[in-house]
């Protein structure tokens, strides 16, 4: 039990505590103080052009159903297969607003973006995608986005006056895809193309750069058809995303390619059952794509993948939430997540427990891939460098 | 426009407000008049809703009233220093705060997440809470509480281990006779209602079809709101067609809404009860997952029945939900009707039932309290309470009065 007078900072120290000292007994992780730099971890990765992939572990899950004792066994594939390969941080902090597309878009911006989480805007500081492909000069075929829900049909460029339209990712909404191919559906497609788990009713309108039907056959090499017969095979939206993102792995082979699973918020709705399902399947979808990076010679050996979550979700313990349904508290358990990195220049089997904020990821990348995430609010973190 | 401070707040200016409601906040105009505008309209949304309150939320807004009539202006400043240190938006200060209190908190929830002030807002909040509890302690129950979750009804068998969050606190019972054990649960609670006849006492809220129960037990079913449940889906999706409508103009749209928008009366021969007809639609309207899953109903309108009625005696009955179904069988234009989910029921209702208790025991009475849960038509149960050492486990035949102790 936390001490119910502790300060946030100090929640969530004792959380990242908690979390490496799980990994350190379940996984054998090393605490990662103990470690020198290690050159030749980092040499390997300038032998090829490097790529990044980076997935959010999707709709915040909490400590208790994934990294406590009592959560381990939904998520054996990242503590058997995943976390022995990876270096963890284990306080990763979001002080920003917790909804998932305010969220999602300051992890891609490096910057606490404060718009309304509903709203159809572009975040307002530049993306990870615009630094890029700017900075780098790189066309748009080489960052994509694949995304859950028309409200983040924008998150691929900012609004930034010396970045935006023409400098992002393209966009890719499978759900909105899977729509246009079975134009509309009717009543049958109703859970399917509900587009969050937030406001289940409410789907934004479409205008951004997002990927349209049309183009499944000229660039994924994928007729309407074979998409349908597919989706057939399928039981969720993430299932969808991933699918997508094998594809555009296989037929584009982008630089940087940003996936954000979705399938946990289904917690909205109250079945914790169906919270429980979502973790396991978003598990299981992380440790396909990493198959998928180390097989696709594209990917293999040249690619550091990213694995975070946007925020947690509420604590039993707070009165003002409803526990796992919900992630508006804004307390410790909701804003301390994690973040796992691994591949291509990064360590193996290493735990920090030192802080960290979501906001440090963009000006990572940038410091590996070689850009400048200049507004960013975050910093670089040494470890991963 | 003018924008209008706490200071400049008039009795008339609450002849909005249903009559009971308006006469407490014209009582205490001097106290509200006090008060920062970061506060006022989270208490003015409890005053605004004081005609369909329960007894023991009646009593609570009357005595945080005077508490606060009677502080000194040193008194005032102290207990509310960290609210008058945040800022507003004039966007907030503009809105119509005293006729709309629950819009005003809704959009400051925005605002301090927005501006970074929620730990602030927070701090504030817990501190005034904290104070006021002290000043103004809360009642005690007259005779321990007890508390009573049913769950997995429709499972034949499950085998992983069941009540792991409950069973540390209490012991684990795994040779409990089943025969009758719902009615002899509901017996019980009605005995408790007979003995202690408190109004909103003593309470009844099944996830499915309710079964017979004394007429004493404030009841709510799922099935029984069924065509609240329906008239309530179709006007949301009627609403979100419509152009410019978004999440928050449909938050307020149903923060509007009336019992009788979504055909809520009462049952034939029944008298009609204002405060439970809000009350069930405050359940359906103000929560996310109630008007499709029936765990879901039954595990929030538990929440809310313990936080706002604080009742001596609950028994929830979570029945299966409908099946989520899964996004091939959507595609398939499978048409079957939706099936019951019995086995992710359990589970739900074994999470909800740990809720019950936690809610339970956010109450005044914790220590002297009792909680059972129980897997219905199966020998599996967890009891809680003074009378049961925790982390145990008992391997002897057990009836339910047992249980209940």
């Amino acid at each position: 039990m936390i001490d119910r007078a502790s300060t946030p900072a100090e929640l969530a120290r004792h959380l990242a505590f908690t979390r490496r000292d799980f990994l350190r007994s379940a996984a054998g992780v090393a605490l990662g103080s103990t470690l020198l730099h290690s050159p030749i971890a980092l040499a390997g990765a300038a032998m090829k052009r490097r790529k990044v992939v980076v997935i959010t572990f999707g709709g915040g899950a909490r400590d208790q159903e994934t990294f406590a004792p009592e959560g381990q066994e939904n998520i054996p594939h990242l503590m058997r297969e995943m976390i022995p390969q990876s270096t963890f941080f284990s306080q990763v902090v979001n002080r920003g607003i917790l909804g998932h597309y305010v969220a999602t878009a300051s992890l891609a911006t490096g910057a606490y973006e404060t718009f309304n989480n509903f709203a159809a805007v572009s975040p307002e500081n530049p993306t990870v995608f615009e630094y890029f492909r700017k900075d780098l000069h790189r066309p748009a075929s080489d960052a994509w986005v694949i995304a859950p829900s028309n409200g983040f049909n924008r998150i691929g460029e900012s609004s930034h006056r010396s970045y935006g339209p023409g400098l992002g990712a393209r966009v890719i909404l499978p759900k909105h895809l899977l729509t246009a191919a079975t134009s509309g559906g009717g009543s049958d497609y109703a859970h399917l193309l509900r587009d969050n788990y937030e406001t289940p009713f409410y789907t934004p309108e479409l205008a951004g750069n997002q990927f349209e039907l049309q183009q499944l056959a000229i660039m994924l090499k994928l007729s309407v058809d074979d998409f349908k017969a597919h989706a057939l095979t399928l039981s969720s939206p993430d299932e969808l995303s991933v699918y997508i993102a094998r594809q555009l792995m296989r037929q584009v082979a982008p630089s940087l390619l940003w996936i954000t699973m979705h399938d946990i918020d289904i917690a909205h709705a109250g079945a914790y059952s169906l919270y429980i399902d979502g973790i396991r399947r978003t598990d299981r979808l992380c440790a396909d794509l990493w198959k998928t990076i180390q097989t696709e010679p594209e990917y293999a050996a040249n690619t550091t993948l990213f694995i975070l979550p946007d925020f947690g979700r509420d604590s039993d313990e707070d009165a003002g939430g409803n526990g796992f349904q919900h992630h508006r508290t804004g307390d410790a358990l909701s804003r301390t997540t994690w973040m796992m990195a691994m591949g291509a220049g990064v360590r193996e089997g290493v735990v920090y427990d030192r802080p960290a904020e979501s906001t440090d990821l963009v000006p990572t990348l940038g410091s590996m891939l070689g850009f400048s995430a200049s507004l960013s609010q975050g910093k670089p973190i040494p470890e991963l460098l | 426009m003018i924008v209008m401070q706490p200071t400049d707040l008039k009795p008339e200016q609450f002849n909005g407000y249903p009559p009971e409601a308006r006469k407490l906040a014209a009582n205490y105009i001097g106290a509200l008049q006090r008060l920062p505008l970061s506060f006022l309209p989270s208490l003015l949304r409890e005053v605004i809703e004081y005609d369909f309150k329960f007894p023991v939320e009646r009593r609570a807004v009357e005595k945080e009233l005077a508490n606060l009539a009677s502080l000194s202006p040193e008194q005032l400043k102290d207990w509310f220093q960290g609210f008058v240190q945040i800022h507003l938006s004039s966007q907030l200060e503009n809105s119509d705060w005293v006729n709309a209190p629950a819009q005003f908190v809704e959009q400051l929830s925005a605002h301090l997440w927005s501006t970074h002030q929620l730990d602030a807002f927070r701090a504030a909040a817990v501190g005034y809470a904290e104070r006021l509890r002290a000043a103004a302690p809360p009642e005690p129950p007259p005779i321990p509480r007890l508390g009573i979750a049913i769950v997995g009804q429709g499972v034949a068998a499950y085998d992983a281990p069941l009540f792991r969050k409950l069973r540390p606190n209490g012991a684990y019972f795994n040779h409990v006779e089943p025969e009758n054990g719902l009615a002899m649960l509901l017996d019980a609670v009605a005995a408790r209602a007979k003995a202690h006849p408190v109004p909103y006492a003593h309470w009844y809220i099944d996830g499915g079809q309710e079964a017979r129960h004394a007429p004493a037990l404030t009841c709510v079913s799922y099935a029984a709101l069924q065509p609240a449940r329906a008239a309530l889906t179709a006007k949301m999706r009627a609403e979100i067609e419509r152009p410019g409508m978004g999440p928050e103009a449909l938050r307020t749209l149903m923060a509007r809404m009336r019992p009788e928008d979504l055909g809520m009366s009462a049952a034939q021969g029944k008298a009609s009860d204002p405060v439970m007809e809000r009350f069930q639609l405050k359940v359906l309207t103000e929560s996310s997952g109630t008007q499709i899953f029936a765990t879901t109903f039954a595990q929030w309108t538990a929440r809310e029945a313990l936080r706002r009625a604080q009742p001596l005696t609950l028994l929830v009955r979570f029945a299966p939900r409908q099946r989520q179904r899964p996004m091939n069988e959507m595609i398939s234009k499978d048409t079957k009707p939706a099936e019951l989910d019995p086995v992710g029921s359990l589970v739900d209702g074994d999470f909800g039932a740990y809720y019950n208790w936690l809610n339970q025991q956010r109450l005044p009475g914790a220590e002297q309290s009792s909680f059972v849960a129980w897997f219905e038509g199966h020998n599996e149960a967890v009891a809680i309470g003074p009378a049961w050492p925790r982390g145990t486990q008992s391997n002897n035949v057990t009836d339910m009065k047992q249980l209940l102790g």
